[in-house]
């Protein structure tokens, strides 16, 4: 079923305030470090000042001297009685422990913890554990660790090489033998992350009577729960994590399992509550939240008219010493590998390796964004070497809105879209015609100036295949999300799911979709997140699968109350329920409309009214409704071809820049975004998401680094050192909507909280390559940063 | 370290307490005070999260010590809402311009929208951005909250005319 905007809907797509911003406004809502349980304990960590070092010794006797401290946990402690943590790819002697055994693999890895009465007490008595280290040397350069044998960040696992895949789709050598021309390049994605304002925290208690452990994370993350129970050989049913703590932003992050574990363990240790909250320069070199570090080196068959027939890629991504589910980054854009574009093949070697560094951890996009940023540097120099538009290249490389549903190489079947429209939109809003002039004028005038143009496809709702490309022994199919309906016996409507939320005002999603379907309005109907062990299941919000894959949900339990009450008025009216019909809560005869029962007298009958029941019809009004992935459920065919995300999203991103000759810094002093996600469930939280997601980006292009000396020492550990974008650096940004449904979900939703990032960088990368372009250099490096194109410019002017 | 006697006015309440004197104003107003609205983001004054009206002025609470706060009035995001707990123009704005996602810099954003509005009824773009500039937003991208700030000023001046 699919719905145009500005058809009969009632509540989806209309402009509505978002249920969740009224306890943020009033400084109400409850972040993890809001939980402050009766005699909680806390903790502090200590870090090694090392990116590679033997542990010889820890001696914890002074700090445990200290008056308020009660506990010194180390890590050959922790693996005595616990596992290490598993993270889905086949590397069993790749272990991970929360706290560093006999090795430490990155500077600022933690090595112990201590537990005080007060977190002031814990952090003094962290410096008095006296650890003595033997220094190696680290291996940091992601090339040559790919390569040493020697340095090794895990030796018992024998290399530095996590992953190392290789797939061929399609005739890519015919491709390429046939081309006109071909061309290659190599683009770098630095070490950056999205670092929301919320460290991470974890508040744990473990209740000896019930044998429960209770948690309060600031979460985002699947298989949490799970691989928290089974880290602590805790059964999956022993841990309760709550789920309606508020998330202070996460955009995929938010992964504090090795904080969780230790929590943990030591509430049962102590018989009391605990609580570990990061302070910012923790949160930076040792939560382990970094994100992808990428170099891409890649090849582009193509003709003279400007169609590309192939891409050869190698992806070469730097893991960190703990590299979480990152690798797995590297199998995302496997479902967009050739973005909106007609390419006939495509050959993909994708390379995860391990270095002295923090590790990695999923970000906003699982990959997607790097991935876009290479592709689109594709088109780029496509255009560029056969002089011709970028857009015009763009639209000759199209898939046809009248092609869809279109398989692409790798396996995947877009659902929907309509790429000429949208970016045409884009088009217009920024006045295409009149900015190239602006662009001209400004060049003439002796300035740097630069148009960029960038589409992205954002995959949505994703399956979790993925997993089993890259690691064949995990055969999981499904990555399925429920929603549950109650009705209370007065006819009031609460909606359950599962999962933390982080932002993505889920509880307007649940509320709408129900108010829309059952005819209630929204604001009525309450929605709660459950814990982990009364909760439907939940996958979480990652893969920007929630509209998809809860908002589906909530509608498949609406259908099933609706059949519920349908089938209670049948009996009670007398009449075939193909000639009754359901609205806003009444079942009447569509020939006789006066034959009616009212939402209330339905309630009754199904509360209370068991007589009136027909027969064998469970009492009670309630629905819960698991929606499988579509197109989902299936192992890849063997050229590794599969479909892991149903629905793709698409915007075109039309930024104009200047550049500071003297500086290098570069304005982006106009931003165009036409976006498409399908129906639009809630515009102000899709409009949102869509600007957010280009900030994050306009961070990930020209500020946002981790950086490394080449001894291994971490640089980027405060808001001074890593740089993310203020008011000042954004533009105001014009946003224009398209709306092409997708076919697969329940009001032709589709995901909208990547797009913004994934078309950013690209989108900037190449109107700062625009503005170089008169001077005949150009960056393939981000960020950006003013110093190394000002180092560019500077060295073009001295050689001239 | 001795602990010390303070009473401080947090949103027109006296709260007398004895705290050790590195105590920051952030931990005592959310772990004293049982005021969690104001958020630690950076504990070192860059990020605006903990923003709390000082003596009329916005400042940094990560970065003010509570024994600082003594005999002073202080007032935080709880304190923006009407005393029946209903939220005031401008947190109405924030809501109706959907300016925010997580939620977790809004406390910060709306102590300093607050402050520009008490001082400047009307301001323009270059003002609004003055007042947040010192405010890391990580969800929003920055423009649903100027939106919202525009539309405050909007709706405050209506409501005096």
């Amino acid at each position: 079923m699919s719905d145009a905007p500005g058809s009969n809907l009632k509540y989806v797509s209309r402009k509505r305030r978002v249920r969740e911003d009224k306890r943020f406004v009033a400084g109400t809502a409850t972040f993890a470090q809001d939980v402050n349980l009766p005699n909680m304990l806390h903790c502090a960590v200590v870090q090694s000042p090392y990116p590679r070092a033997n542990i010889l010794s820890i001696d914890a006797s002074e700090a445990l001297a200290m008056a308020g401290v009660r506990y010194v946990l180390t890590g050959d402690e922790f693996r005595a009685h616990a596992d290490d943590m598993k993270f889905g790819l086949n590397t069993p002697q790749v272990k991970w422990y929360p706290l560093a055994v006999d090795l430490t693999r990155y500077a600022g890895e933690w090595v112990a913890v201590v537990v005080a009465d007060d977190p002031y007490v814990a952090e003094d008595a962290a410096e008095l554990v006296d650890v003595d280290y033997d220094p190696l040397e680290p291996i940091i350069d992601p090339e040559d660790a790919y390569v040493e044998t020697d340095r090794l960040v895990h030796p018992a696992h024998g290399s530095n090489v996590l992953y190392d895949g290789h797939f061929y789709w399609g005739p890519v050598e015919e491709d390429f033998a046939a081309a006109d021309d071909s061309l290659s390049y190599r683009v770098r994605w630095g070490r950056s992350s999205t670092v929301p304002i919320e460290t991470f925290g974890v508040v744990a208690r473990w209740d000896d009577a019930v044998d429960i452990l209770d948690v309060w994370a600031s979460i985002q993350m699947p298989n949490y729960v799970e691989l928290l129970s089974s880290t602590l050989r805790l059964p999956l049913n022993s841990v309760r994590l709550h789920q309606d703590v508020d998330v202070g932003g996460s955009y995929g992050v938010k992964r504090g399992i090795k904080h969780s574990v230790i929590v943990g363990y030591l509430s049962r240790k102590l018989r009391a509550p605990l609580r570990l909250i990061e302070d910012r320069l923790v949160n930076m070199a040792s939560g382990d939240a970094h994100g992808p570090d990428r170099i891409f080196d890649t090849q582009v068959a193509f003709n003279n008219d400007g169609k590309i027939l192939s891409l050869k890629i190698r992806a070469l991504d730097d893991a960190g010493a703990y590299p979480s589910r990152a690798p797995f980054q590297l199998a995302k854009p496997i479902s967009a590998i050739v973005g909106p574009y007609k390419i006939n093949s495509v050959q993909y070697d994708a390379i995860s390796v391990t270095t002295n560094k923090t590790g990695q951890v999923p970000v906003r996009g699982f990959g997607q964004s790097p991935t876009n940023y290479m592709i689109e540097t594709a088109v780029d120099k496509v255009a560029a070497h056969l002089g011709m538009d970028r857009v015009e290249v763009r639209r000759r490389n199209f898939i046809n809105h009248d092609e869809f549903p279109y398989q692409i190489p790798s396996g995947s079947k877009y659902d929907s879209g309509d790429y000429h429209t949208v970016l045409q939109k884009a088009l217009d809003t920024a006045q295409y015609d009149e900015l190239v002039k602006r662009r001209d004028t400004a060049r003439a005038a002796g300035r740097l100036a630069g148009i960029g143009v960038a589409t992205c496809l954002e995959p949505g709702g994703g399956n979790n295949i993925f997993e089993y490309l890259m690691n064949p022994s995990a055969e999981i199919t499904t990555f399925s999300e429920g929603c549950e309906i109650r009705v209370d016996p007065d006819g009031l409507i609460t909606g359950i799911m599962g999962s933390t939320t982080s932002g993505q005002g889920h509880e307007t999603l649940v509320a709408t979709i129900i108010g829309e379907d059952l005819g209630f309005d929204p604001d009525d109907i309450r929605v709660v997140h459950a814990d982990s062990l009364n909760a439907p299941i939940t996958r979480s919000p990652v893969a920007s699968r929630m509209a998809i894959m809860l908002g589906s949900s909530a509608a498949g339990a609406a259908q099933k109350i609706i059949d519920k009450v349908m089938a209670i008025a049948a009996h009670n009216l007398d009449r075939p329920s193909d000639e009754l019909e359901y609205a806003d809560g009444t079942v009447f005869d569509r020939s006789d409309p006066g034959r009616a029962l009212s939402w209330k007298e339905l309630c009754f009958i199904a509360h209370k009214a068991y007589h009136k029941m027909p027969e064998g019809m469970e009492p009670g009004l309630q629905a819960q409704y698991v929606f499988q992935v579509p197109g989902g459920g299936q192992l890849p065919d063997e050229h590794q071809r599969v479909q892991i995300y149903p629905c793709f999203s698409f915007q075109s991103h039309i930024p104009y820049v200047e550049i500071d000759p003297g500086t290098g810094h570069v304005s982006i002093l106009d931003y165009v975004i036409a976006h498409d996600c399908g129906t639009m469930i809630n515009p102000d939280i899709v409009r949102g998401m869509v600007i957010g997601g280009l900030a994050h980006g306009i961070g990930a292009a020209l500020y946002e680094k981790f950086a490394y000396r080449p001894d291994g020492q971490f640089e980027s550990a405060t808001f001074a050192d890593y740089l993310m974008p203020s008011v000042y650096e954004i533009p105001m940004v014009k946003d224009v909507d398209h709306c092409t449904p997708s076919p697969l979900t329940s009001h032709g939703q589709k995901g909208s909280g990547e797009g913004g990032y994934l078309g950013a960088p690209a989108a900037i990368a190449g109107a700062v390559n625009d503005a170089l372009s008169p001077l005949g250099v150009s960056i393939h490096e981000l960020p950006m940063r003013s110093h190394l194109i000002e180092g560019l410019i500077h060295a073009k002017k001295a050689s001239q | 370290m001795n602990a010390m006697d303070i009473s401080v006015t947090v949103n027109g309440r006296v709260i007398r307490d004895s705290v050790i004197p590195r105590m920051s104003l952030l931990d005592f107003l959310r772990d004293r005070a049982g005021l969690t609205g104001t958020h630690m983001g950076c504990e070192h004054g860059v990020c605006g999260a903990c923003s709390v009206i000082f003596e009329g002025v916005p400042i940094r609470s990560c970065s003010v010590l509570a024994v600082q706060a003594n005999n002073k009035e202080v007032m935080t995001v709880e304190g923006l809402s009407n005393d029946d707990g209903s939220t005031g123009i401008l947190q109405d704005a924030f809501r109706d311009a959907h300016a925010m996602q997580c939620g977790y810099c809004i406390p910060g954003m709306l102590v300093a929208s607050h402050a520009l509005l008490e001082s400047n009824p009307n301001p323009d773009l270059d003002d609004i951005k003055e007042a947040i500039g010192g405010n890391i937003c990580r969800c929003t991208g920055y423009i649903q909250i100027i939106e919202a700030i525009q539309l405050a000023a909007d709706r405050m001046t209506e409501a005096k005319t």
